[in-house]
């Protein structure tokens, strides 16, 4: 079969998906707000200014090296095997030379994956706070939107002729419509996900998290209005990631769209009810911070399935996705010693996973399920041990972990020489020993 | 034990590959139930590269 080219855009709808691509930044705005009020007061200050810097590096690295490999546009490296066409790695220009000529849609396109690769790059840094040195943050997300992020993208994103070896799934192999993650609950959460593993895995973590002989030390974070603020944020952006992704990528009709935000709405609306009735339940008050990834991990599973499920499919994916998340974080945490301070493995990673699994039961198309497991298999068996490889040597270069001195002062006075609320009492460490 | 786990996470991998190309789309199940066997070796990985883990930060309590 011929793949098809996708059709041209109409100008209304590349206004609209150029206005919603202006609102998606708040999605990084809320993850960002949520990963600093998570992490602890004396390092507030460090971890803003973190998000802020990695979104800048991550423009920089996918400007120079990363959008030539995700190659969108610009056709592909391409191998045949068993009679049928691999296109694994983008070809694009090289320091997006030609992209004001391009198609409207190419543009669009390369805008969406700036900002999609900003909060995949953001989601590692929430896990390494309090630890994790400026400059190894930086260095993360360099390596991640040069290197991990631009293969994903291509595989998942490719628009051309020939298109990435998932999205081409189905022409090639008759599973459904080949790999379906519209908004990236794969490319952006499962790999910022599984980035955020490889990252806490090598960096440790907190002084006095898990002590010898006893539970694990509750560091709690610092601020629930930051957090909770960042998850009204988070839906504005998510809603806006979830429509543009669905025209740009699924060519979704314009009619489509309300019932794709309303999809986006209940799954974060069922996964928060979800947990917040799991947290009533076990520990006889809903927990705010627990709550707050509940309703992250219901927005994150929406990625990949909001465009393409029922609105009763997409309350129940939420609420799944809310009743994993408080189990997993406790599961991580205290049977298998990961201290993850912003959630975002589960939320992230193991909601990302759900969401590209949800999408292939609840989609219409026959094999869609089966595409969708490859997809999940070629991020889980070749992105985390990518990453994990590519952080371990860059850990090697630029060390990740701060000295014990600083953990113990706080990264805010250890590297930027001021607090965040130099007003304010800072407490003393009770938990480092 | 880390490293190992995630050495065994590729191969789950290309045993999904290699049943899009053995089995036609006719064979639907068994191609299905073959992505599922990749996937598990990737399980059994990254359990691997957990329990690795575990053991190491045990080690390093202070």
């Amino acid at each position: 079969m011929t793949p098809v080219l996708p059709p041209a855009f109409p100008e209304t709808t590349f206004v609209l998906v150029l206005v919603l691509l202006l609102m998606a930044p708040l999605a990084i705005a809320g993850v960002a707000l949520i990963n600093t009020g998570l992490g602890r007061s004396r390092s507030a200050a460090q971890a803003l200014l973190g998000n802020l810097a990695i979104v800048a590096v991550t423009a920089i690295a996918f400007a120079l090296v990363g959008a030539t490999f995700a190659g969108t546009t610009g056709g592909g490296h391409i191998f045949h095997a068993a009679g049928k066409p691999w296109n694994w790695l983008g070809t694009g220009p090289w320091f997006l030379s030609g992209l004001s000529s391009a198609a409207p849609q190419a543009q669009l396109g390369m805008l969406f994956e700036f900002l999609a690769v900003a909060l995949a790059a953001i989601i590692p840094w929430g896990s390494g706070a309090d630890r994790l040195r400026l400059a190894a943050g930086c260095a993360i997300a360099a390596v991640l939107a040069a290197v991990v992020f631009p293969l994903a993208a291509h595989w998942v994103w490719a628009v051309d002729a020939s298109g990435g070896w998932l999205a081409q799934l189905g022409v090639n192999f008759s599973l459904g419509a080949g790999f379906l993650d519209p908004a990236g609950a794969g490319v952006v959460h499962v790999l910022g996900g599984l980035s955020a593993l490889a990252v806490v895995w090598i960096a440790g973590p907190r002084r006095g998290k898990f002590p010898q002989g006893g539970f694990a030390t509750a560091m709690p974070g610092h601020n629930a209005v930051y957090i909770l603020f960042g998850c009204l944020l988070a839906l504005a952006g998510w809603v806006a990631f979830n429509l543009a992704g669905a025209v740009l990528w699924m060519h979704a009709p314009l009619a489509s769209l309300p019932v794709t935000a309303i999809n986006t709405l209940l799954s974060a609306s069922g996964a928060v009810a979800a947990t917040l009735a799991v947290t009533r339940y076990r520990f006889g008050k809903p927990d705010a911070s627990l709550c707050a990834n509940g309703w992250l991990t219901g927005l994150v599973a929406s990625s990949a399935s909001a465009a393409v499920v029922s609105p009763l499919a997409a309350l129940f994916i939420g609420i799944v996705a809310g009743i994993i998340t408080p189990l997993l974080v406790e599961v991580l945490e205290l049977a298998v010693s990961i201290d993850d301070p912003s959630g975002a493995i589960t939320v992230h990673g193991a909601g990302g996973l759900w969401g590209l699994i949800a999408a292939g039961l609840f989609a219409a198309p026959a094999g869609q399920l089966t595409a969708q497991l490859v997809g999940i298999a070629a991020l889980l068996g070749l992105i985390l041990p990518l990453a994990y490889l590519l952080f371990w040597l860059l850990n090697r270069a630029v060390p990740f972990r701060v000295d014990a001195d600083g953990e113990r002062i706080g990264m805010d006075l250890h590297e930027l020489g001021g607090g965040a609320y130099p007003e304010f009492v800072i407490h003393r460490d009770d938990s480092y020993r | 034990m880390k490293f190992a786990g995630l050495l065994v996470m590729p191969a789950g991998f290309f045993l999904t590959l290699s049943a899009l190309v053995l089995f036609p789309p006719s064979n639907a199940a068994a191609r299905t139930g073959f992505v599922l066997c990749g996937l598990a070796v990737e399980a059994l990985g990254l359990v691997v590269s957990v329990r690795g883990h575990m053991e190491a930060e045990a080690k390093n309590r202070p």
